[in-house]
C-alpha cells in the first residue's frame, strides 16, 4: 500500500492522518483546525476546534458558546503526534488563516479562502513557501480583475451622496462577516450621517467590538426608529434582506451590492439591484496566480470555484495541479448569509 | 461615446421605469443631434453596418488578451455575452477617446472597404483608448448585437417628452425603414415629411391573456371571437404603388413571402391590413414548424414555395383609401374588411372568420376544438373597441389553450446566459424508451430563482460527465414539461419535435421511473395531428 500523503482529501475534510487532524471538515470529527469562521468552512458538531485567536468571538457566536476551542497566534508553532502546524494570515476575513503542515521537511499549506489586497481590518495575506499548496479558485477566470479598494470605496461614497441628494436611503448589501467590517473601516469617518445595520451584521459587529476590535458602533435597524431617520442614511444589510418586507421601511431607497460577482453585468442584473460594487474578499485572477507563484509549490490542489479551469491553466503554465472535490464554496461568496 | 456609454451605464443601474425615462430624456435634451439619431437607431434595433467578421474580432481579442483559446471560451461561458467577455479580458487602457457616437459610426462605416490589416489596426487603437465600459459598448456596436435594457415604449416616451409631441406620433415616426446615414434627427422626429410615411406600418395592438375565465368580460354579445392563428402577425401596407409587409417585430419581411406580392395589384392604394401569415395547404393551416422552416432563409426556393406556401389571414383593417381607420369601432372596421375581402378575391387573401356564439358557455365548447382547427385558441375583441397602440388591457384578450404536457427527466444541464450565467439553468429533458432515456426537449424557463438554485446545486453534486459547458447528470429529477405543438421530426433522436417547451412544474413527488414514455409522446402526436 502506498504511504498516505501528508494531507489527504477525504469524504469529510482535508485530513492529516498522521496527526488525526481535520482541516475545515464538513462532517463532525474529533479534532478540527479551521481556516476561518464562514459557515462553509466552520461546521457545527466537532468535539474540539483549533483556530486563530481573532476567529474566536465569531466561532463561538456561530458554533456555540461552549465549544471546545483552542486558539493560536499567526506563526505560532505547535505539533500534534510529531506533525508541525502553524497558522498564517490569509487576508480573507478577520482571523482567517492558511494552515501550514510540516513533517520531515515536507510542507503543505491549506489556504482556505484568501485575498492579497490589504483590507485595513484583518491581517494582510502573507505568502508561505511550501511543496504543496491547496488553493481556492472562486474567481479563477481572467475576466475577474478587481479595481482597487480605494476606487470602489469612492464609487460607494459617490452613490451614497447621490442618494442623499435625492433623499433616498442607500441600502448596501454584502456578507455579514468580512465584507461589512471592511466597508465600515474604509468608508469612515461617517461624521453625522446616520448609518444602520441589519441584525445579522449588528450581531457580528458587536461581537467583534466586545472582543476588542476597533469598529465604530453601528445601531441596529429596529421598528421604533422614526422612518424619517433613514432619509439619506446608509443601511448595511445582508443579501438575504433583498426583496423582503424588512426593506419597506427605507422607501425610497437605492440598493447596492458588494461582491466580486458584480464584475459581470448579468450577475448584477439577475439580482435586480441598482448598483453592483466589485468588492471581493477572494483573490482575483492575477492575485491567484501571484499567490501560487509566491509559494514556490511544486504541486497545487484546487478545492473550489472554477476548479477544472484553474487546474488546467496551471498545468499549461508548467505547474502541476489537480482539482479536488470538497464542500467549500457552496455558499459562493455571498449568496446566502448563514443563520446568526 | 463617453456620454452614450454613461447613459448605458446609468440605465443599467436602475430598475425603475421612471428613472430610465428621465435618463433617456436628459440624453435626448442634451446630446448633439447626430448622436441622438444614432442612439435612437440603436434603441430601435437598427444595426450599424457590419464591417468586421466575428471570427476576426475573436482572433484580435485573443491576441490582445494573451490567453489560450479554451480559456477565452470558458470565460465566455461564464459571462454569456461576447462583447462583455472581451471588455473584461482586455488590458485596462489609461486614457479615454473623445470621439462622439456619430463620429464612431462614420469611422466604422469607412472601415467596410478597408483591408484586414487596416481593420485590425483600427480595432486595436479603439480598444487601447477606451475604458472597459466603453470597450463593452463599442464591441456591441461592431458585433452588431447592441441591445439595451429599455423597451421601445420607454424610448418613445422619453423622446416624446423631450420634443413635446404625442407618444403615438413618435412611435409612428420611428417605425419603418429609415437610415441614420441618410436622415437627421430633426427630419425624422421634429419635422414630419409626408413623402417618407408611405412605408410605415401602424403600431400593433397587442392583447393580454384572459384573466381566469371569459365570464368576467360581461355580456357575450358585446364581443367578437375568432381563432387565434399560429403564424407571424403582420401588416400588409399598400401605398403609393408599393407593397410593404411588416412583422410585429417591426421587420420588413416583404421579400420573404413572394406569394403575397399579389396584394400590390389586388388591394386599392392606401390600404393597411392587420393579420397573420400562416402556411396553408389543403384548405387548412399547417403547424407553425412548417412556417419556421422558411423564416430564417435568405432565398425562398421553389421547393419551399411548394411545400410551405403561405396565405395572409386578415384580422383587421387599419387604413382604407388612405384614411386611418383605427379610431373607428371594431364592428365598423370589420364590416369594411369583409367588404374589401368580398371585392378582392384571391387564394392568398383569407378572412379570419368570426365564430358564432350566443353565450360564453357556447364559446367554451368551441374552445375545445382549437387544436383540431390548428389554432392556438381564441382572440376576443370588444365590438366597440378602437384599434389601440401596444399591449393594452380591456378591449382585446387572447384565450389560449392549455399546453400539452408530459413528465420528463432532467439529463443534461448547461449554464444559462445573461442573467443566469452563474447557474446551470438550461436543461435537456428525456422520456423513457423501454429502459433508455431519449432526449426530446430543451427548456430553460418556468422555474423560480430559488428552484434554479436548487437544481444548480443538484447538478453540481450529481454530474456524471462534462462535455465542454454541458454536464450529464444522474437521472433523478422529474419536471412537467409543457409545449404548444407536437410534430413528427426525423431530425430529432426521439423522432418528435415540440414547440415552446418550458417547465410547468417540478414534480418532486414523482420518482424517475414514473416519468412519461416515448410511447406516450407518440400517442399525443397522433391525437393532436
Amino acid at each position: 500500500m502506498a504511504k498516505p500523503t501528508l494531507l489527504q482529501f477525504t469524504s469529510s475534510s482535508i485530513f492529516c492522518a498522521r496527526a488525526n487532524v481535520h482541516i475545515d471538515p464538513w462532517k463532525p470529527v474529533d479534532f478540527a483546525i479551521l481556516t476561518h469562521a464562514h459557515s462553509d468552512h466552520a461546521k457545527v458538531g466537532c468535539k474540539h476546534y483549533l483556530a486563530h485567536k481573532d476567529s474566536e468571538s465569531i466561532l463561538r457566536l456561530r458554533l456555540g458558546e461552549n465549544i471546545s476551542l483552542q486558539t493560536v497566534n499567526y506563526g505560532e508553532q505547535f505539533s500534534i503526534n510529531g506533525i508541525n502546524f502553524s497558522l498564517h494570515p490569509a487576508g480573507h476575513v478577520i482571523g482567517s488563516a492558511q494552515i501550514r503542515v510540516e513533517h520531515n521537511g515536507e510542507v503543505w499549506v491549506a489556504s482556505g479562502d484568501y485575498k492579497l489586497e490589504d483590507d485595513h481590518f484583518c491581517t494582510p495575506f502573507e505568502p508561505v513557501k511550501c511543496n504543496t499548496f491547496i488553493t481556492e479558485s472562486t474567481f479563477g477566470l481572467p475576466i475577474y480583475k478587481w479595481p482597487s479598494q480605494n476606487s470602489i470605496m469612492n464609487d460607494i461614497k459617490e452613490w451614497w451622496l447621490q442618494n442623499q441628494q435625492q433623499e433616498k436611503a442607500s441600502v448596501l448589501m454584502g456578507y455579514a462577516l468580512g465584507k461589512m467590517q471592511r466597508i465600515i473601516k474604509n468608508l469612515q469617518p461617517f461624521n453625522d450621517t446616520p448609518v444602520y445595520a441589519h441584525g445579522a451584521i449588528y450581531n457580528v459587529n458587536e461581537r467583534l467590538r466586545a472582543a476588542g476590535f476597533d469598529l465604530p458602533y453601528i445601531p441596529l435597524v429596529t421598528n421604533d426608529i422614526d422612518k424619517k431617520m433613514y432619509k439619506g442614511a446608509l443601511i448595511l444589510a445582508t443579501p438575504s434582506a433583498l426583496n423582503t418586507s424588512w426593506m419597506k421601511k427605507f422607501t425610497p431607497y437605492s440598493t447596492g451590492y458588494c461582491s466580486g460577482w458584480m464584475a459581470v453585468r448579468g450577475a448584477k442584473n439577475r439580482r435586480s439591484v441598482d448598483r453592483g460594487f466589485v468588492l471581493s474578499d477572494h483573490a482575483d485572477w492575477s492575485d491567484l496566480n501571484r499567490a501560487v507563484a509566491e509559494t514556490s509549490a511544486e504541486k497545487i490542489f484546487v478545492t473550489h470555484g472554477y476548479t477544472d479551469t484553474y487546474a488546467r491553466w496551471l498545468n499549461e503554465q508548467g505547474i502541476e495541479a489537480a482539482e479536488v472535490s470538497t464542500h467549500y464554496g457552496n455558499e459562493e461568496e455571498s449568496i446566502k448569509e448563514g443563520v446568526v | 461615446m463617453k456620454r452614450f456609454t454613461q447613459l448605458f451605464l446609468d440605465l443599467d443601474r436602475t430598475t425603475k421605469t421612471n428613472e430610465k425615462v428621465a435618463l433617456l430624456k436628459a440624453y435626448f435634451l442634451t446630446a448633439p443631434a447626430e448622436d441622438k439619431l444614432w442612439a435612437l437607431a440603436l434603441f430601435t434595433g437598427r444595426r450599424p453596418p457590419r464591417s468586421f467578421k466575428t471570427a476576426q474580432i475573436h482572433a484580435w481579442a485573443l491576441e490582445k488578451a494573451n490567453i489560450p483559446e479554451w480559456l477565452y471560451r470558458e470565460s465566455y461561458n461564464s459571462v454569456g455575452d461576447m462583447a462583455e467577455t472581451i471588455a473584461l479580458l482586455l488590458p485596462v487602457a489609461p486614457s479615454a477617446s473623445d470621439k462622439t457616437l456619430s463620429e464612431w459610426f462614420h469611422a466604422l462605416a469607412a472601415m467596410s472597404r478597408a483591408s484586414d490589416e487596416e481593420k485590425k489596426h483600427f480595432i486595436f487603437s479603439a480598444w487601447e483608448h477606451f475604458s472597459p465600459h466603453q470597450i463593452f459598448v463599442f464591441n456591441k456596436l461592431i458585433m452588431g448585437s447592441f441591445r439595451i435594457g429599455v423597451s421601445q415604449t420607454l424610448v418613445v416616451r422619453a423622446i416624446a417628452e423631450s420634443v413635446q409631441q404625442e407618444p403615438a406620433i413618435i412611435t409612428h415616426r420611428i417605425m419603418g425603414d429609415w437610415d441614420p446615414f441618410k436622415t437627421t434627427f430633426h427630419e425624422l422626429i421634429v419635422h414630419e415629411n409626408v413623402n417618407d410615411q408611405f412605408s410605415r406600418p401602424y403600431p400593433f395592438y397587442l392583447a393580454y391573456a384572459v384573466d381566469g375565465s371569459v365570464d368576467t368580460l360581461g355580456n357575450a354579445e358585446d364581443w367578437f371571437a375568432e381563432w387565434k392563428w399560429d403564424g407571424i402577425r403582420a401588416q400588409v401596407v399598400v401605398r403609393n404603388s408599393e407593397l410593404y409587409i411588416w412583422s410585429r417585430g417591426e421587420e420588413l419581411i416583404t421579400d420573404k413571402f413572394p406569394e403575397l406580392n399579389v396584394f400590390l395589384t389586388l388591394l386599392p392604394q392606401g390600404t393597411v391590413l392587420d393579420g397573420e401569415i400562416v402556411c396553408f395547404k389543403d384548405k387548412k393551416p399547417m403547424p407553425f414548424n412548417v412556417l419556421q422552416t422558411r423564416i430564417g432563409r435568405k432565398n425562398v426556393s421553389k421547393k419551399i414555395l411548394e411545400e410551405a406556401p403561405v396565405v395572409f389571414i386578415a384580422y383587421d383593417l387599419l387604413e382604407l383609401q388612405g384614411d386611418d381607420m383605427r379610431v373607428k369601432p371594431q364592428r365598423e372596421r370589420r364590416a369594411a374588411l369583409e367588404q374589401l375581402y368580398a371585392q378582392n378575391d384571391h387564394n392568398v387573401f383569407k378572412l379570419s372568420a368570426l365564430l358564432e356564439f350566443n353565450s360564453w358557455d357556447e364559446l367554451k365548447t368551441l374552445h375545445t376544438l382549437s387544436r383540431a382547427n390548428v389554432a392556438e385558441g381564441f382572440m376576443i375583441k370588444r365590438k366597440e373597441a378602437t384599434y389601440r397602440t401596444g399591449r393594452k388591457k380591456g378591449d382585446w384578450w387572447k384565450w389560449k389553450i392549455n399546453p400539452l404536457s408530459v413528465d420528463a427527466v432532467l439529463i443534461y444541464a448547461q449554464k444559462g446566459h445573461g442573467r443566469r450565467t452563474e447557474f446551470y439553468s438550461d436543461y435537456t429533458f428525456a422520456v423513457w424508451d423501454n429502459d433508455k432515456l431519449v432526449p426530446f426537449a430543451k427548456a430553460y424557463s418556468g422555474l423560480t430563482d430559488e428552484e434554479i438554485r436548487q437544481v444548480d446545486h443538484f447538478v453540481k453534486q450529481n454530474t456524471i460527465e462534462k462535455f465542454g459547458p454541458v454536464r450529464s447528470v444522474k437521472p433523478t429529477l422529474v419536471f412537467e414539461i409543457g409545449f404548444e405543438g407536437i410534430n413528427a421530426s426525423p431530425r430529432h433522436k426521439s423522432g418528435i419535435a415540440v414547440r415552446f417547451p418550458r417547465m410547468l412544474r417540478w414534480r418532486k413527488d414523482k420518482p424517475v421511473e414514473e416519468a412519461d414514455t416515448l410511447q406516450n409522446l407518440r400517442v399525443l402526436l397522433n391525437t393532436v395531428s
